[in-house]
């Protein structure tokens, strides 16, 4: 009986003119955008320049901001007002206000005062490039002070030497740790909306009118439903992990075969939810907005974008019952630290009772009654 | 008219009846902006760090200290050895150890010359960064007032002003990106599924045939939607100004003319996916993986677009909501006028001319 059900489902999937491309398809093109686009790191700040002083000094000091790479000199304003219209105009994002007479005070009154306002709307962006700019403009007052101090040699500066080191990912790739986690993504979108839009089309098509007077039980039915997204999981993992290691050069540290284990255990989930929802909904409208609206907070929530420990703690509480967090980390100890089985039970065990909850609940809620 | 009445009542009948996805399409607004505003920041915050420091002098104990009153950094392990580094990262708990050189004040102010090492741990890259730089910031503040204090000439002090949002809120930053997502999905998505659904049940026929002309059945499923959006755009502009505290620096009135354009923009383009797709399932498809990842990703909704490669940035100047997004920043947050944001404004409203043309071309198409 199950081999005739899946037969038809095999075959539905196969002449919609759109799921057998989008499964190949879709993919490569998020594991082939998304790491290049989904990076939070700030490469060149346009930077808008207004030197009142016009000093060899002051001169001096914009050629080492703009030679930092961290800033693309884009504006010289005349004055300030011109300086916030070319930040309103995104022209700008950090100004530099060189004071006039700011090389004679230095000589003179011994120190001399920049402005730097950095456009703020995102935080982040704001505060580190204004960190960086500072940062700059200290090692230009170090070597300022060396420069005229030393020869003297009647004081000594304290000077703390900061060496900093990253450990597991020392050039700072941000991609190394983005791909593991979107191939995650990727099952969960496909994985996860395909069941959910399944048995409400048949419901919306009528054919569930017929599907309900065959002897085809409950159990035989949700099985029929589950193994071929179970299948077309696979395939889409096989296929990620074929893009990640010909365009990343990336391969798993640990085994190929704990990550097999998982994806297998988390697909199964993943399904039954999806069917869950799809025994509960109408229409396929239906279906999708309310999978809309788990997967969207699923995913915020996942740690895939920002790291779960900086989430508040209520919001980490409910992170517990998120799938996609623990498959998530799986994904990325196992990619980058090369753990075993042994030091994921933990996970193993949240996504087992994921997948046996949500398909016990899948085939005890679907009626052959309508 | 009176017909369009009907037919625009006959869409409310569709949505009121369905009551789920109408507390969905009202309901993700609120979500959104609570998971945002409240449990999805980027902001480095109370990361817990370990100190190695074998002289604990008064240096080190001020830095430390200052690192641990710092809204960035939690003192969580002292460390007897430089050695048990190794193991304090395995967990993950731990984001980075500070380890000072021996005898650090002491070689500071004899020699100049003292060491402190950052390690952090890097497996995500941006946190990693950030907290190095944090660090490199608090440290660097102390050496400044070394030098205050020890007269030190020829000093050169900058001063940071951060322009409209002095406390780095991640808030003001994703409230338009939010907006435009939704905006977005409900026009986009909604509409598109709305006609092909009437398409797929075989009740479009019976539409076709009614006296209305076919372009005032497509234009009353739009209605709703319409409508529906700008409950959401108010929702999302009280909770923003009320719950969060983001205030709306410039003219109210030219925002919600902007929305109203962003709007009509989503919706031709929800009418150009339905007359593309015969099934519900494709438009989803369609409208999910064309419009709605494009947007998340390239509308610099979450990630700056500066720093993507060409190739994206590039691309990125065909998603609507890159420019509605970058006029709500503008309009919003920074207080400007409508003048500074004029030419996304021009190609807003081309990118809507073209939208609906070759829908409407591709609508009589269909039709024979």
């Amino acid at each position: 009986m199950l081999k005739y059900l899946l037969e038809k489902e095999f075959k539905q999937i196969r002449r919609n003119p759109f799921l057998p491309r989008m499964i190949l398809v879709f993919p490569f093109m998020v594991l082939l955008v998304f790491p290049w686009a989904a990076n939070f790191e700030i490469r060149s700040l346009n930077l808008c320049v207004i030197d009142n002083d016009h000093s060899t000094l002051s001169g001096q000091m914009i050629r080492k901001v703009s030679s930092s790479g961290y800033f693309k000199l884009t504006v010289v304003a005349g004055n300030y007002r011109q300086a916030l219209s070319s930040v309103e105009k995104n022209k700008a994002d950090i100004i530099l206000e060189i004071p006039a007479h700011f090389e004679r005070d230095l000589t003179r009154d011994q120190a001399s005062k920049l402005m730097i306002s950095a456009n703020a709307v995102n935080g982040t962006t704001g505060g580190l490039g204004s960190y960086y700019l500072s940062g700059i403009i200290q090692n230009f007052s170090a070597d300022f002070q060396k420069k005229w101090l030393q020869p003297a040699g009647n004081a000594t500066i304290p000077v703390i030497e900061m060496v900093s080191s990253y450990r597991f990912n020392p050039h700072l790739n941000y991609r190394i740790y983005m791909v593991p986690a979107l191939m995650v993504m990727l099952l969960t979108m496909i994985c996860g909306f395909l069941p959910a839009l399944n048995i409400v089309g048949e419901k919306e098509a009528g054919t569930m009118e017929q599907m309900n007077v065959t002897p085809v039980t409950r159990l035989t039915f949700i099985f029929s439903k589950l193994l071929p997204y179970w299948i077309i999981g696979f395939i889409v993992i096989t296929i990620s992990f074929g893009v990640a290691w010909m365009i990343y050069g990336l391969t798993p540290a640990g085994s190929l075969l704990t990550v097999y284990l998982f994806a297998a255990i988390y697909i199964l989930g993943l399904s039954g939810f999806g069917l869950v929802i799809s025994n509960y909904s109408e229409t396929m409208q239906q279906a999708m907005f309310v999978m809309y609206f788990f997967i969207i907070i699923l995913i915020l929530m996942s740690g895939l974008f920002t790291p779960v420990q900086s989430m508040p703690e209520w919001a980490q509480w409910i992170t517990a019952f998120n799938p996609l967090k623990y498959f998530m980390q799986v994904m990325r100890l196992v990619y980058l630290k090369g753990s075993g089985i042994s030091e994921l039970t933990n996970q193993l065990m949240a996504l087992s009772a994921f997948a046996l909850f949500f398909n016990s609940w899948a085939v005890l809620n679907y009626r052959k009654t309508t | 008219m009176k017909q369009f009445t009907t037919f625009v009542k006959k869409e409310f009948y569709h949505i009121f009846r369905d009551k789920r996805t109408m507390m969905i399409l009202l309901g993700i607004p609120v979500i959104q902006i609570i998971l945002f505003g409240f449990a999805i920041t980027t902001e480095v915050k109370n990361s817990r760090i370990a100190v190695y420091d074998p002289s604990k002098d008064e240096a080190t104990r001020t830095i430390i200290e200052r690192l641990d009153n710092s809204r960035y950094f939690d003192v969580a392990v002292y460390m007897d050895h430089p050695s048990e580094t190794d193991n304090i990262f395995k967990d993950g708990s731990i984001s980075m150890a500070v380890i000072f050189s021996e005898g650090f004040m002491e070689n500071l102010m004899h020699t100049g010359h003292a060491q402190v090492l950052l390690l952090t741990d890097a497996t995500e890259a941006n946190t990693a960064t950030a907290i190095t730089n944090y660090a490199t910031a608090i440290i660097g503040d102390y050496q400044q007032e070394l030098l205050l204090l020890q007269k030190i000439p020829f000093r050169i002090i900058p001063e940071i002003k951060l322009l409209y949002n002095p406390q780095m809120k991640g808030a003001y930053n994703f409230v338009p990106g939010v907006l435009g997502m939704i905006l977005m999905l409900i026009c986009a998505l909604m509409t598109s599924i709305a006609i092909v659904r009437e398409k797929e049940t075989g009740t479009m026929e019976v539409l076709l045939v009614s006296p209305m002309k076919p372009i005032f059945i497509i234009l009353a499923k739009a209605v709703p939607y319409f409508l529906i959006s700008c409950i959401n755009l108010t929702t999302v502009l009280v909770l923003s100004v009320f719950v969060l505290d983001v205030p709306v620096a410039g003219s109210l009135w030219w925002l919600i003319l902007v929305s109203l354009l962003f709007i009509f923009v989503s919706l031709s383009l929800g009418l150009l996916i339905s007359t593309v797709t015969n099934t519900q399932l494709a438009a989803m498809l369609v409208a999910g993986m064309m419009f709605i990842l494009p947007v998340v990703l390239l509308s610099g909704m979450m990630f700056p677009v500066e720093n993507m490669p060409d190739v994206l940035q590039w691309l990125s100047n065909i998603v609507p909501a890159k420019w509605y997004i970058i006029m709500m920043k503008s309009l919003m947050i920074k207080g400007a006028g409508i003048s500074s944001v004029l030419r996304e404004v021009i190609i807003l409203t081309i990118m809507a001319v073209f939208i609906i043309a070759l829908s409407l071309k591709n609508f009589k198409n269909r039709l024979e």
